[in-house]
C-alpha cells in the first residue's frame, strides 16, 4: 500500500546528486513503495536540501533487509572510532 | 485499429484555478465522436510507465489526459523528484486531488471530438481517488484499480493523511468498475467486498474483479508485482465498461 508513513530529520553534511555535490540539510525515511528497485516495497530514504528545489535529492531504495542491515553497519562504523573523532 | 496518436504535455486549470501541467494523448483515427479518459497517476507520481498507460488508452480510441497531481510542489522537476517533495508534504489532499480530475474532464470535454462523456481510472492510491472523483464529480464511467483506505482507515499506528470515504458512496454519480489483486492486503478481499456491500445500499451499478495469484499493483509492466493473466484481463475488462459507457 501506499504509507505516507515517514520519517523527517535534519541533517549536516553533504552529498552528490546529479548536478554534482551539494550539502544537505534534511532526510527523509520512509517505508513505501519503491520507484526503481524490484520489490513491492522498500525503506527509501533521500536525503535533500528542500532550499534549492526538489532536484537536490540524493536517493537510495534498499529491501528491509539491506536497510537493516545499513543501519547495523553505521552503528559499528561510529562505535568503532574512538569517541573523541565524534564527540 | 491504426493505434495511431498523438500525444503532448499541455497546461489545464486545476484546483482552486491553478494552472498545472497535464500529459495529453488523442486517437488519430478520424473518428467524428469519442469518449474520453482521466487517468490518476500512481503515488510515484507522474511518470514514464503511467504516460505509457494514457498513450495505451488512445491507442484504442479514447482521448486520455493525465494531471500532474505533483506540479505545485515541483514544476519542471523529474517525476521521482517530485512524488519525493510531494510525499514530504504529506501527499496531495482530497479537495485538490478533486478539482484537478474537475479541470482535467472539462478540459477532455471541450476537445473538439468529444462525445461528452468522461470517465476517470487510478492505480494504487489514484484508485482511491477515481473513487472520490467518480463521487464528487459528475462523470461517466469510474475504474479503481486496487485503491485502499476506501473503506478501512489506514492500519493503526501509520500516519497516513487519508481517511476512509465509503460514506460517499451514496453520491457515486456512475458505475465502477474495481480491479483487484486476492493477494493484495490494502484492499484485501474484506475491504472490497465491504465497498461492494456499501454499493449494493445505495443500488449503485458496480463490477468488481478479484484475481487469484495477483497482489497490489499487478498491472504495473515494470514492476515484480506484474502479473501479465490479471493485467491482460483486467484491461480486456476495462475496453468493455468503457466502451458500454463511454462511447458515442
Amino acid at each position: 500500500m501506499c504509507t505516507y508513513n515517514t520519517e523527517k530529520i535534519q541533517v549536516a553534511g553533504s552529498g552528490k546528486g546529479a548536478a554534482g555535490w551539494f550539502p544537505l540539510t534534511d532526510a527523509t525515511v520512509y517505508f513505501d513503495h519503491p520507484v526503481h528497485a524490484m520489490a513491492e516495497h522498500t525503506l527509501n530514504i533521500d536525503f535533500l536540501n528542500p532550499g534549492r528545489g526538489p532536484a537536490a535529492r540524493v536517493a537510495v531504495e534498499l529491501t528491509a533487509e539491506s536497510a537493516r542491515a545499513l543501519a547495523a553497519a553505521i552503528e559499528a562504523a561510529l562505535g568503532a572510532v574512538p569517541p573523541a573523532l565524534i564527540a | 485499429m491504426s493505434e495511431a496518436l498523438t500525444a503532448q504535455t499541455v497546461k489545464i486549470t486545476g484546483f482552486d484555478g491553478d494552472e498545472i501541467e497535464a500529459y495529453l494523448a488523442v486517437p488519430d483515427d478520424g473518428a467524428a465522436a469519442r469518449g474520453s479518459v482521466v487517468v490518476i497517476h500512481h503515488m510515484p507520481g507522474y511518470d514514464s510507465s503511467t504516460k505509457e498507460i494514457v498513450r495505451k488508452f488512445a491507442a484504442n480510441g479514447y482521448a486520455a489526459l493525465m494531471p500532474n497531481l505533483y506540479y505545485r510542489d515541483a514544476p519542471g522537476a523529474s517525476s521521482d523528484d517530485a512524488a519525493a517533495a510531494a510525499r514530504a508534504k504529506g501527499g496531495v489532499p482530497d479537495g485538490q486531488l478533486v478539482g484537478d480530475v474537475r479541470g482535467a474532464a472539462d478540459y477532455l470535454r471541450q476537445l473538439e471530438d468529444s462525445n461528452g462523456k468522461v470517465g476517470v481510472i487510478g492505480y494504487c492510491s489514484g484508485g482511491r481517488q477515481s473513487f472520490l472523483a467518480a463521487c464528487s464529480l459528475k462523470l461517466d464511467a469510474a475504474v479503481d484499480c486496487y485503491g485502499a483506505c476506501i473503506v478501512n482507515p489506514p492500519p493503526e499506528g501509520m500516519p497516513l493523511k487519508v481517511t476512509p470515504i465509503v460514506g460517499l458512496a451514496e453520491d457515486l454519480s456512475c458505475p465502477l468498475l474495481g480491479l483487484f489483486g486476492a493477494e493484495d492486503k490494502f484492499p484485501a478481499p474484506d475491504e472490497t467486498a465491504a465497498l461492494a456491500d456499501a454499493l449494493d445500499e445505495y443500488g449503485k451499478v458496480h463490477e468488481f474483479h478479484t484475481y487469484e495469484g495477483a497482489g497490489h499493483a499487478f498491472f504495473a509492466v515494470d514492476r515484480a508485482a506484474y502479473r501479465p493473466e490479471a493485467a491482460t484481463d483486467g484491461w480486456q475488462k476495462i475496453w468493455d465498461f468503457y466502451g458500454r459507457y463511454l462511447a458515442s
